[in-house]
Formats: C-alpha cells, structure tokens, sequence
C-alpha cells in the first residue's frame, strides 16, 4: 500500500513537473503573470510529491519489504538500520529518485525564495527546472520504477554491495548529487537569460550562491568519495582517475572556473555569454556524470545500472538538454553585450587566465576519460590511459594556476600593476624557496618535482595570506586600526582567502603522499618484524570475529619507533556470506603529519600472511584541506550580499519596480 | 574612400567569425552526439576492423630490461619474436584491466609452444618490479618502453596483446582485456593454427 503511494505521488509529481515546464515559459513569453505565477505552487507542490514518494520507498526499505522488487534486490533484514536507509540510493532506482528530490529541492526553494526576482527571469528559471524534472521523473517511471513489486516476495533480500555499506560511501551520493544537481540551478539561470536576452550583474549575483553552495557540496562528495577509495580499497592510494571519479571531478573544475567568471559579470559587467556558456557546460558535465554513472557504461562498482534501454534514454536526455541549450546558446548568446572593458593585466585578466586554465584542465580530464569509454562503446575492449597521462596533462596546466592565484587577487580591477604585486609576493617566494631547500633537505631521493610542488602550495598559501594582510593594511597601520579593517572586511573576502588556503592544504598532501609514499609489501609470519619509514612494524597474528552480516579476520601490528609504542594497528578482512563478497578495512594510525596504512590480505600454507604496509606523509592533508575550501565556500554564502533580499536591500530604487511581485 | 570601405568589411568579417564562435558549442556536441550515436544504432562491430599491421612483420625496435629486473628478464628486439608463435602483451603496474587479465597471461607463458613476452609501458620500474613480484612474471623477456614502441606498435591504451607467427609477423590484435573467453575462444585457437 505504502509503496503504491509513492508511486502515485511520483505520477502526480511528474504532472507538476509538466506544469512547471510548460505554463510559466508559455507566461514569461507573453507577459502573462498569472501564467508565470504557476510555477511557485508547481515547483513547492512537485517537491512535496516527490519527498512523499522518497519517504514510501525508505519506509520500505526500513520495514524490509520485500515484495518490492527494488529493495528484494538491495536490502537484507540483517542489515545496520543505518545501510537500509542509505541503501535507498545505494542503487540506481533509488539514487535517480534522490537525484529528482535534490533537483525538486533546489527548485522548491528558488521557488520560495526568489520573490525579489524579476517575475519573467523567476518564472523562466523555474520552468527550465520544471522541464529538467520532466526529463527525468519519466526516465524514472518509464525505465527505473523503484516501485515495482515482486510475486512471490523472497523470504529475504539479497542484500546491498558490501563495498557500499560503509560510512563514508553512505553520505557520497548525497553530497555528490547536492552538487550535481545544485548546477541545475546556475543552468536554469543561464537559459532563463538567454530566452529574457539580457544578463546583468544582478543575475550574476543570483547565480553565484547557487554555484557556490553546489561546488561546496561537490567538494566534499569528492573528498568522501576518495577518502573512501583510500581506506577500503587497500591500495593506500586515493585517487585513481577512474572514469568514476573523473566524472564528478569535471563539474567540479568546471564549476570552480564558473564560480570566477561570475564574479566578473557581478562586478564588472563582461564575460557575459561565457558565463552562460559555462553554465551550460558545467551541468552538461553533471549530467554526463551521472550518465557515466547510471547507464551501465562503467562497469566499477559504482555502476549499478546495466541496461542499454536507459543507457539510450539518458543519452536522449543529454541530447535534448544539452544540444537544446547550446542550440539556443547560439541564437541569443551573440545579443549579451559586454559593458565594461579591461587590461590584460588586472583582476578581470586574472580571472579569464584562470577560467582558461580551469577550462583546459577539465577538457583535458574530459579527453583522457571519454576516449577509452568511446573505444569501449565502438567495441575497442577496456583499456585505460591510466594515471601517466593525467599526471602528464593536468601538473603543467595547474602549476600557472597556482602561480597565478597568488597573484590574481593582489592585481586591481580594469588595470592592474604586475609588478606592483609582485613586490607584495616578495615573503611568498622567500618562503617557497624555503620550502624547496627544506624539501630537498629532508627527502633521501632529492625528488625536485616534488619539492618543487610543496613550494607551489607554499607560495600559494603565502601569497593568499598576504593579500588578506595587505587588505587589512597588516603591519602598515596601527594594530587596531588593521582590527578594525579586519572586522569591517566582508565575509565574501574571508570566503576566498579560507578557501585558496585549503586548495594549497590539498596540493601539499596531494604532492608529499605522490612523491613520498612508502611501501612494504611481504609475508609475515606471527611475531615477525619489519621497518617501514623509521617505524617498526611487528605482526601479532589474526583473529577470527563477527560482524551483523559479515564474519571478519582481524590482523594486529604493535608499531613502534625507536623502541617507543607508537600505536596498535588492526587491520580487518570482511567477508559477506549473503554476496559472497570480501572486503578490506584498512587499519589507519594517522599523526596528522603522516598516516601508517596497513592492510591484510591471504594466508599462505606456512602460516604466513601476505601484509601490506604503507607510509603515507601528509596524506590526511588532502581531506583536511577539501574541509577547509568547503568551510571558504560556506563563509562566503554568509556573506550578507549573498542573501536572500539583499540586492533589494542594496539598491531599493531600481527595483521598486518589480515590488508588487512579492504581494 | 577605400579605407571605409575596409572598414566595413573587416567589421562584417569580424561579425561573421563572432557569429561562428557562438555556434561552435553546438556544432562540436552535435559532431560528439552523432558519432556516439552512429556506433550504438549502426550495429556494426569494429573489432572486425583490420588493424594496419596485421600481416605486416613487427616493427623494428630495441627495448632495454626494466631497470633493476635485468638479472631475472632480459630487455626485448625485434630479433627475439622470430623462430616460435610469440604472444606481445603491452602492461603496466598502473593499469587496473592489466591485473584483470595478468591470469590469463600467466596461464599462456605456462603453455608448451607459445612464448610470451612483455612490453611494460611508461612505468616505473620500481612499480613495475612490485608488480610483477606481486603478481607474478608470465613473460620470457620483458621491454621497458618509454612510449616510443608503443606508438611504433600502434598501441592506443593499455593493455593490448599481439600474436606474432613464427616469421615473426603480426597475425591478431586484440585491444583490452584477455578475458577468460577471449583466451578460450580466440587467442587458444589462433596460436593452435600458428604452431602448425
């Protein structure tokens, strides 16, 4: 009963989404408000539909209902409440159904709170969101019914990918399509001005905190996501370009280069139809992503949809979407003129160099991922053009980047002085020299690639906390004075100098655990010694244990240095009688500076164990750092610019026209 | 008089190549969407596309051993693929569909008649020794290639396997994994003519 409730408030969903994308546009277009009024109900009525729906099929999860088909095949009554409830979207059913929820989300509240918007530009912004849910509210009844029930019901489910009952894969999906999705509303933005002809810095500044908050969460989608690869797969490795990863991590450049270019058209009127464009391309990125993901096309364990019928139907989705909007890209994009013109040398400068990186990084990502899933479309078989060619590729094109970060925000709007600010950056090179010669120093291999990489991350948190210093006129004005500047700065400012610290904070991990990692792979028999990095590992043997679906081998290290304890570390090996599936649980002692990594694997016939033990430095870095850009992205949507009726606030008079729009 | 008249026709190409740019987005999507889509309705299978060197000798090249291995695996020459049915297998430590087929590779090298040989591409030898000490080492001599052979090879991505007659010319590709199948099916049956 409950599910066929989902199911119908799914339909009725679908029809509100029908609404959504068709009465408010038909409205927008003739000037006709009560038409363009529709879209508020719809888009607040279609969320509540489908939160109905998501509610049923987590009831069913929960209660383990089995006559539905979906959680027969994805639950087990065995199971941690915890992983039935996040095994809702632990499948491609239930994880469509939570995507169409984000997007009902984020439209429900545009819907909610866009009061102070343009009527036209609110009603057509939230029809292009009501014509995104159409696409996939059907895809979701015609081709993935999570729904559908199951004669006779098992007597008990067959239970959900061990690799995914984690918690850290748990909450991966939700951030990850918090971000995906999130896109959906720079997008909806992008085609509401192309069809209105005209983007101005207010529309900039609408669109800016939804990119913002999608990037945010997008962040830590992708840090849990390799967090997760780091501690399960056993590899102590944490990124892999997987074309997986690499999906989420295309938005994730593209949305970062967004975020800048719409600063230049919030603050200085140009790089307009670019903007648009790359609002496009980052939620066409989105959706590729999720059309990697969903259509069966990876065949990794994130792929749990293999079925070339919606393989097809997505990619008829992609084609509408993206070629539609390009299509109208073309006819409008060429009206949005440009009003404020630039040096090559200022902040707008700066920020085209690094929407030019960022583009090239993304397209260099796109090349090395599609190029192997299209020779496998063809037919080709399964190759991988592996990490060399992302290293190859993406190292030289980051290196300006960063460079040039440092350098961007010390350069002033329309025309700047290089020189000028680079007399600033004076501290910020002494200390990335310093850091080469401490590199070198410290590391055995005098690995200068290396070194070179943690001067970039020096020189990049340097140089950012310069600028911070220079705004608050540090050491130039009496110290209350610069408190006083400190406290008047506004949070936006924080916002950037929060999060380009934290991108320095990942480029030191993401370098010294590359270039510095240590390995011990061998046999160890009980009571057996080994050293790895100055730490002596000593096995204590395996244990045998139970888990509430899983039977588990617990290997022990007594680690020392020094003849010092330092920690136990305990490494397990699940297996999953339901699936017949093994998994890892990596033992991880971490100092914050390092991380010692030990997994366990087989036994052999002399009663040795195969052991893997790793040193990684700096490793806990890279997530440390991912928290800290999501914490720059969150400071900076408090700003007070960014918040719902602050533009009213900020200029009463040239709004007062559209006023009547809130009664 | 002719300096409007430049004037305007520089504006109007200016105009013309603008127009261009903003049609561009979509003319390179639409060029993407239609090959995806030509191959996925086409039906057509391109494996049976013949590759440009079958039948042709194997390319001239001269490989060193990977750095540190030399004692246990020799490096690799054209020279070495004559007198015996050779299997060329292109890997490397990085590549995760190498390790899914490194059991079919190491159930050849133990078939009598049938040499098999390793390219190891763009590695590291230190990764690519851990790999092998790890895995196991199927191959009677192994090349460290920097990229150069496998261009020369017309390899595209790893891994990719050649089987080579006695003569010492190239006789099948196969691009991606040797699945079990593949081993049973096509390549077990391939070698079985070539040894006659």
């Amino acid at each position: 009963m409950i599910a066929e409730v989902g199911h119908f408030a799914l339909i009725l969903a679908a029809l509100m989404a029908l609404v959504q994308g068709t009465l408010p546009l038909v409205g927008a277009a003739r000037g006709e408000a009560p038409l363009m009024a529709l879209a508020k109900p719809a888009a607040q009525a279609q969320f509540l539909l489908i939160a109905v729906a998501f509610g049923a099929l987590t009831y069913a999860y929960v209660v383990s209902d089995f006559s539905i088909a979906n959680v027969a095949q994805n639950s087990h009554s065995a199971k941690p409440l915890l992983y039935k409830i996040t095994g809702v979207w632990g499948n491609h059913e239930g994880s469509m159904l939570l995507w169409v929820l984000i997007l009902a989300l984020f439209g429900a509240a545009l819907a909610s709170f866009g009061r102070n918007l343009p009527p036209s530009l609110h009603a057509r912004a939230l029809g292009v969101q009501g014509l995104i849910g159409i696409a996939f509210l059907a895809f979701l009844l015609f081709s993935s019914n999570p729904f559908e029930r199951l004669v006779p019901a098992p007597p008990d489910g067959s239970g959900l990918n061990p690799l995914l009952q984690d918690p850290g894969l748990a909450f991966h999906p939700p951030f990850l399509y918090l971000g995906y999705v999130g896109f959906s509303m720079a997008f909806s933005f992008a085609i509401a001005a192309l069809l209105e002809g005209r983007v101005d810095p207010a529309w900039a500044r609408w669109v800016r905190p939804w990119t913002l908050a999608a990037w945010s969460c997008l962040t830590v989608g992708i840090a849990l996501g390799s967090w997760w690869a780091y501690y399960e797969l056993g590899w102590g490795g944490w990124w892999f370009w997987d074309p997986v990863e690499n999906a989420s991590f295309m938005p994730w450049i593209a949305g970062a280069a967004l975020l800048h270019s719409a600063i230049v058209v919030e603050k200085r009127g140009t790089l307009k139809s670019w903007t648009v464009l790359l609002a496009i391309i980052v939620f066409s990125l989105s959706l590729v992503g999720t059309f990697l993901v969903r259509s069966g096309v990876l065949t990794s364990v994130h792929a749990f949809a293999t079925d070339p019928a919606r393989g097809l139907f997505i990619l008829g989705i992609l084609v509408l979407t993206i070629g539609g909007s390009l299509t109208l890209y073309a006819w409008r994009a060429p009206q949005l003129r440009a009003t404020g013109t630039f040096r090559p040398v200022s902040r707008e400068g700066a920020l085209v160099l690094n929407n030019l990186l960022l583009t090239v990084a993304a397209a260099t990502v796109f090349i090395g991922t599609l190029y192997p899933l299209v020779l496998d479309a063809v037919g080709g078989g399964k190759i991988s053009v592996g990490a060399p060619y992302f290293n190859a590729t993406f190292i030289p094109i980051m290196t300006p980047l960063v460079i040039a970060m440092a350098i961007g925000p010390m350069l002033a709007w329309k025309r700047g002085d290089l020189w000028a600010a680079l007399g600033r950056l004076k501290l910020a090179l002494a200390a990335a020299v310093g850091v080469v010669a401490l590199s070198l120093w410290l590391d055995g291999t005098r690995d200068l690639l290396a070194a070179m990489g943690m001067a970039l991350a020096a020189w990049l948190f340097a140089g950012v906390a310069l600028e911070l210093a220079g705004r608050i006129k540090l050491g130039r004005a009496p110290i209350a004075d610069s408190l006083r500047r400190a406290a008047g700065l506004p949070r936006a400012a924080y916002g950037m100098t929060v999060a380009h610290m934290g991108f320095a904070v990942v480029i030191a991990g993401v370098t010294a655990s590359s270039a510095w990692q240590t390995e011990s792979i061998r046999i160890m028999k009980p009571g057996e010694m080994t050293t790895l990095a100055g730490y002596d590992f000593r096995f204590l043997g395996v244990k045998a244990g139970r888990g509430p679906n899983y039977a588990s081998q617990f290997g022990s290290f007594a680690v020392s240095r020094g003849g010092r304890p330092v920690a136990t570390l305990v490494a397990e090996k699940r297996f999953y009688p339901v699936q017949r599936r093994q998994t890892t649980e990596a033992a991880i002692h971490t100092t914050w500076l390092s991380d010692l990594y030990a997994v366990i694997g087989e036994a052999d016939k002399s009663g040795g164990w195969s052991v893997r033990l790793y040193h990684n430095p700096l490793v806990p870095w890279i997530w440390i750092g991912a928290i800290i850009m999501f914490a720059g992205g969150t400071i900076s949507l408090s700003d007070r610019r960014h918040r719902v009726g602050a533009p009213r606030r900020a200029r009463p008079a040239a709004l007062a026209g559209s006023a009547p729009a809130k009664a | 008089m002719s300096d409007m008249s430049d004037m305007t026709e520089s504006a109007t190409t200016r105009g013309r190549t603008q127009h261009l740019l903003y049609i561009l987005p979509v003319l390179v999507f639409g060029a993407l969407a239609a090959v995806i889509a030509y191959f996925m309705l086409s039906g057509r299978d391109p494996r049976l596309l013949p590759s440009a060197l079958i039948d042709q000798p194997a390319p001239e090249f001269k490989l060193p051993p990977i750095e540190g291995w030399e004692g246990r695996k020799p490096g690799l020459a054209t020279g070495d693929l004559r007198g015996a049915v050779t299997v060329v297998n292109f890997f490397a430590s990085w590549c995760v569909p190498c390790l899914a087929e490194h059991p079919q590779i190491m159930a050849l090298s133990k078939m009598e008649g049938v040499r098999v040989v390793g390219i190891n591409h763009k590695d590291r030898p230190a990764a690519a020794k851990d790999w092998l000490t790890r895995h196991g080492d199927p191959y009677a001599r192994i090349g460290a290639d920097s990229g150069r052979a496998a261009i020369e090879w017309g390899v595209y991505g790893m891994p990719e396997t050649f089987i080579l007659d006695k003569t010492g010319r190239i006789r099948f590709k196969h691009v991606g994994v040797v699945r079990r199948e593949t081993l049973k099916e096509t390549i077990l049956p391939i070698i079985r003519k070539l040894r006659k």
